[in-house]
């Protein structure tokens, strides 16, 4: 008697559900196929792949996209060796500062990127001074950009094994603390620092306010610049550069689902006898 | 089995005067400690009471306020954990989910850049040692905590260690598997003769696996000693009320003797010396016969095998718990009036609030 009106709730609701789909997939689809057919069509006379073949070919929009590529490359090395060496210091030595470092890693977040362009400006005249006024310099501001996503990717990683107790094992067996995080915490936290770097390379690469507030040349600015001049190359550039990130989105939740499984598989169950003290959970 | 280090002798471990406190609290308050070559002391105390502080000073992952280590005559206090050559089992399972059972025990060779073939040779020989070498290219995931900690006192001992550090290994273990992993360790460390420290709350398995028994209480140690002295003669109420069952029976003590259930006794060192107190007096120190008459009764019986224990009240409400080979009661149920009486000739007797 009470099922027939569930499943007429159940039924209502998956067809919300479809609802809801279809609106958002348009929502999204519409103006990707928009620029797709944009990208390959000359007006009056039919349709070409020649604006697809300029990504390659055109000299500015080339070393832009080398440069973005290496920007994004060069964000992950910088942001991997801040952040986990300082988040496993954190767990093992000053757990008590660990609200702290997630306060300033998740800071970023709130910034207005105007706003932290206004504060980098002055941090930057002395990038320039030190770095040369190179592109790639954009990887500190981008390091900065990508540290809450990061952090929580790292977290997630560092919370799924036991840090403390693996680490003393490694000690106690003669490893330098180098040795710790090289051969025993990154092997096993290896899927979060993969995500960690998918989603900044996916930032970096989709990154534009920045660079262009900052006068710098990145994939993003030329393409705005293109756009004034070839519009076509410039949406074939910008459906690439999304596609790119909407492939390494695709891949980090096919990591992360993996890892979770692996997770549940290989952590300890916890000790039948519970302590108080954390260091011995 | 093991032909490489069967003739090794261990090291004398020494703790002097360590103290160690968190926040203000000390949790180790001046413990001091002598371990023999090739000694296995057993660390016995209630949770909280500095155990693990002990020992992971002695390892070196903590440092204490003041108080050195010594092994061998070599102070150790300062030297990190990494240069201390000591093996550990830790309470949580502690293998590095990323390699194989194998890769485990071997991890401490390679970062002593020993080659290939001497790994494997002493990987296989060490979990042949701890009964797994049939594991040996398992994950941790894919063993049982039994197992794994097995893998994990292979690995600890793979290092030659000059003492073997055990943080409550069999804690997180089901009773069948504690007892028979238990008495593993200790033949494993008699082949090997390492001196050990083995932590542990569970007032049996100290007393089963030790060469002598330390009980702890708030930091501090309250006595050393052989199982079988600390059973019989605890040196106080703490210890006493520590290791095993312990009754207490109001008495009086006038002039170094106490009256304890119908029999004048002596007290034993760390007695009380004249007054009121209460004589702590173990089950199996009880006999129990059928009085008709008698004022107190049975009020709990149970059969454990050879043996039974039964529960009596006494006419003033107190309640005693006596052991006694089984066959002495069959003719007792719930509710016989018997009478209870001492066998030991020395009582510990403490004050009251004790
Ligand atoms: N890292 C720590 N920070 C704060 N207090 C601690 C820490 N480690 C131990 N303690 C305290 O010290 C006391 C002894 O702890 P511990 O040595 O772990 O006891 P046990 O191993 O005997 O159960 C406890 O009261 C515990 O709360
Ligand atoms: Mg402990």
């Amino acid at each position: 008697m009470t099922a027939s009106p569930r499943v007429r709730a159940r039924r209502r609701l998956a067809a919300f559900r479809i609802t809801v789909f279809v609106v958002l997939g348009a929502f999204f689809v519409v103006p990707l196929l928009s620029m797709a057919s944009f990208s390959v069509r000359v007006p009056a006379r039919g349709r070409t792949l020649d604006y697809w073949k300029q990504l390659g070919e055109n000299p500015e929009l080339r070393s832009a996209i080398v440069t973005s590529l290496e920007l994004a490359a060069l964000t992950v090395a910088l942001m991997l060796v801040l952040l986990v060496p300082t988040m496993v210091w954190v767990r093992l030595r000053v757990p008590g500062l660990s609200r702290i470092v997630e306060f300033l890693c998740l800071l970023p977040l709130t910034i207005p990127a105007i706003v932290l362009v206004v504060g980098l400006e002055g941090v930057y005249a002395w990038v320039t001074y030190f770095f040369g006024d190179s592109s790639l310099t954009l990887t500190f501001a981008y390091t900065v950009l990508v540290l809450p996503y990061a952090y929580r990717s790292i977290d997630a990683g560092l919370a799924s094994i036991d840090v403390v107790t693996l680490s003393e094992a490694a000690r106690s067996l003669g490893a330098s603390w180098f040795t710790v995080i090289v051969r025993i915490i990154v092997p096993n936290i290896g899927s979060a620092l993969l995500s960690a770097a998918f989603i900044s390379v996916a930032l970096v690469l989709g990154e534009f306010t920045i660079a262009s507030l900052l006068n710098y040349e990145n994939l993003q600015v030329v393409i705005n610049l293109l756009g004034k001049s070839d519009a076509q190359t410039a949406v074939a550039a910008s459906l690439a550069s999304l596609l790119f990130a909407f492939v390494l989105l695709v891949l980090l939740s096919f990591v992360g689902r993996r890892s979770s499984r692996r997770v549940t598989a290989t952590v300890a169950p916890a000790p039948a006898t519970s302590t108080t003290t954390p260091r011995e959970a | 089995m093991v032909t490489t280090s069967a003739t090794r002798t261990g090291l004398e471990v020494r703790l002097d005067e360590l103290r160690r406190s968190f926040g203000g609290v000390p949790a180790l308050d001046g413990l001091s400690l002598t371990l023999g070559q090739g000694e296995l002391v057993a660390l016995l105390g209630p949770s909280g009471c500095g155990k693990t502080t002990a020992l992971r000073i002695v390892a070196g992952l903590d440092e204490p306020d003041s108080g050195r280590v010594v092994v061998d005559g070599d102070d150790v206090t300062t030297l990190p954990a990494s240069k201390r050559d000591m093996g550990m089992v830790f309470q949580a399972y502690s293998l590095f989910p990323h390699m194989t059972a194998q890769q485990n025990v071997e991890f401490g060779l390679k970062l002593r850049g020993q080659d290939g073939g001497q790994r494997r040779t002493r990987s296989i020989e060490m979990l042949e040692l701890v009964g797994l070498s049939d594991q040996k290219d398992k994950f941790a995931s894919q063993m049982s905590g039994g197992q794994q900690q097995r893998v994990a006192l292979a690995r600890a001992l793979a290092i030659e260690p000059s003492v073997l550090l055990l943080d409550e290994p069999l804690s997180a273990l089901d009773a069948k598997v504690r007892a028979q992993l238990r008495d593993e360790i200790r033949r494993v460390q008699l082949e090997v003769g390492t001196t050990t420290l083995f932590v542990t709350h569970d007032q049996e398995e100290a007393l089963a696996i030790a060469d002598r028994v330390g009980v702890m209480n708030r930091g501090r140690l309250e006595q050393l000693d052989a199982p079988e002295v600390l059973y019989s003669r605890p040196a106080s109420a703490f210890v006493a009320g520590f290791v095993g069952l312990m009754n207490r029976v109001p008495t009086t003590v006038t002039g170094g003797t106490a009256d304890v259930l119908g029999s004048r006794v002596g007290t034993l060192d760390g007695s009380i010396a004249e007054g009121q107190g209460d004589a702590l007096v173990r089950p199996e120190q009880l006999t129990v016969a059928a009085a008709p008459g008698a004022t107190s009764t049975v009020v709990h019986l149970s059969f454990l095998g050879s043996y039974s224990r039964i529960t009596i009240r006494q006419a003033g409400g107190v309640e005693l718990l006596a052991q006694v080979p089984a066959a002495t009661v069959s003719d007792l149920t719930v509710g016989t009036a018997v009478t209870v009486s001492l066998l030991a000739r020395t009582v510990l007797v403490a004050s009251s609030d004790a």
